[in-house]
């Protein structure tokens, strides 16, 4: 049994954003602020910190987790992606962010590195939503600038493109 | 809105958790997904000395069928849960309520049986347990047992679990043939806590609805030959038991709107479906 004392530091390994990463934590330490402090990850926003608003959600081996509800030491050894995964090695945006920018899907951006995350992976399951289930699936999300209409054209206009194209 | 100082455990198979329980018992809580017990350490509501993380033990990732019961697993999330080929099928009523669990982002993470260990009153796994009549597995060093769920959960938030037993599985009644099933709930966002969760259950005669986010635990009422005349006076008496409170959400007298309103529809809708 793998046993992490209380109040020590313990050595954790990652694969973040596709590079092997290490870190000390203590067992309490969430995910949220072991991503932010020890490994200065300042994209990782946190809002609540209890998993209501949604800003921090990371994806842990591809699906998406609410960093704040999560302590570093269950992502060791798992592989954890934040919104840098998304843009290109020159920072070239991906057609998701692209199409965040086109239809105003943001304003001030706090809330946005976790609502691209959810909606990329939300689209990888589901290649072709529906209005009502991308809605849905933003409703893990609190935005206070928008009111989520950029970002429901923004993420139905994605999936459109990166369907194939329909066959007459 | 930090948690406070524990030892984390991880366990590598069942008998292992259940030493560590035995060892640790009301100072040890299990974590699965985590979705409600680390929003409460960190508020600091629950402080434990020890966490033992169940989430990634591979004996309890199961959903399985048997003798007209699905058996889910301690380590099964509701994303696992909901994507089960059969839930439609199999689970009627599970398949109409698991969209309004929490979030797409929390049930990638949370578990079926964290919920049911959770037991909040507005919350639909618990409700749908007790509406269908489910039962609950807990191990602990002294053996396994097996209780309904009506012995299980005892009040808000609170179980017959004994600090040593693990819940092992949660085990839902398959659907009855020839019955019809519905669920509804107002939140005030989709997946945020429930106002008022129904889930009704209709075959031949009877007529059974579940309540949750009202009263302290979800309350299930069994009708015989509720016919049209007397659904509305059954309603208003059911609301009126359950004893709501006024709270930040809502008013008792708007709940208890609810109960009528809600329990209405899902009542015709659940009979629409009898095949």
């Amino acid at each position: 049994m793998l046993e992490l004392k209380e109040g020590q530091q313990h050595l954790i390994t990652m694969t973040l954003d596709g590079q092997e990463v290490r870190g000390s934590t203590e067992p309490r330490m969430l995910l949220s602020d072991f991503l932010r402090q020890e490994l200065g990850r300042s994209e990782v926003h946190v809002g609540c910190e209890h998993g209501v608003c949604g800003v921090c959600t990371v994806l842990i081996d591809g699906k998406p987790a609410r960093s704040c509800l999560t302590f570093a030491v269950q992502a060791a050894g798992r592989r954890v992606d934040t919104v840098r995964c998304l843009a290109d090695k020159d920072g070239k945006l991906n057609d998701l962010q692209n199409a965040f920018r086109k239809h105003h899907g943001l304003q001030c951006g706090y809330c946005t590195p976790g609502i691209l995350l959810s909606a990329e992976a939300f689209l990888r399951e589901n290649a072709k939503p529906s209005e009502q289930e991308v809605r849905e699936m933003l409703s893990g999300h609190i935005c206070r600038c928008t009111g989520y209409v950029g970002m429901v054209d923004a993420i139905l206009e994605t999936a459109q493109k990166r369907a194939p194209a329909a066959t007459p | 809105m930090k948690p406070k100082s524990f030892t984390y455990l991880r366990p590598a198979s069942i008998d292992e958790a259940v030493q560590a329980l035995a060892r640790w018992r009301e100072d040890a809580r299990i974590l699965a997904g985590g979705q409600s017990l680390v929003a409460m350490m960190n508020f600091r509501l629950i402080e434990a000395q020890v966490l033992i993380d169940v989430s990634d033990l591979a004996p309890l990732a199961y959903i399985r069928e048997s003798n007209g019961e699905i058996e889910v697993g301690a380590s099964t999330t509701q994303a696992q849960f909901m994507a089960w080929p059969k839930l439609a099928e199999r689970a009627p009523l599970l398949n109409a309520a698991m969209p309004h669990v929490g979030h797409y982002q929390t049930r990638s993470r949370g578990t079926v049986c964290g919920s049911i260990a959770h037991s909040d009153p507005s919350s639909e796994l618990p409700l749908c347990l007790a509406t269908l009549g489910g039962s609950v597995v807990m191990t602990s060093s002294r053996g396994t047992r097996v209780l309904s769920c009506s012995d299980f959960q005892t009040g808000m938030l609170t179980t017959a679990r004994l600090p040593d037993e693990l819940i092992t599985a949660v085990r839902f009644p398959t659907r009855k043939p020839g019955a019809g099933y519905a669920f509804a709930e107002m939140a005030q966002r989709h997946g945020d806590f429930a106002i008022c969760a129904v889930a009704a259950m209709v075959s031949g005669k009877t007529t059974r609805l579940g309540v949750g986010g009202v009263a302290e635990m979800p309350t299930v009422r069994e009708w015989s030959g509720l016919d049209e005349s007397g659904i509305d006076d059954a309603l208003n008496d059911l609301a009126w038991d359950l004893g709501g409170t006024d709270d930040s959400h809502a008013t008792a007298a708007y709940r208890r709107g609810l109960v009528r309103h809600l329990g209405r529809q899902v009542i015709e809708e659940a009979k629409k479906c009898l095949s």
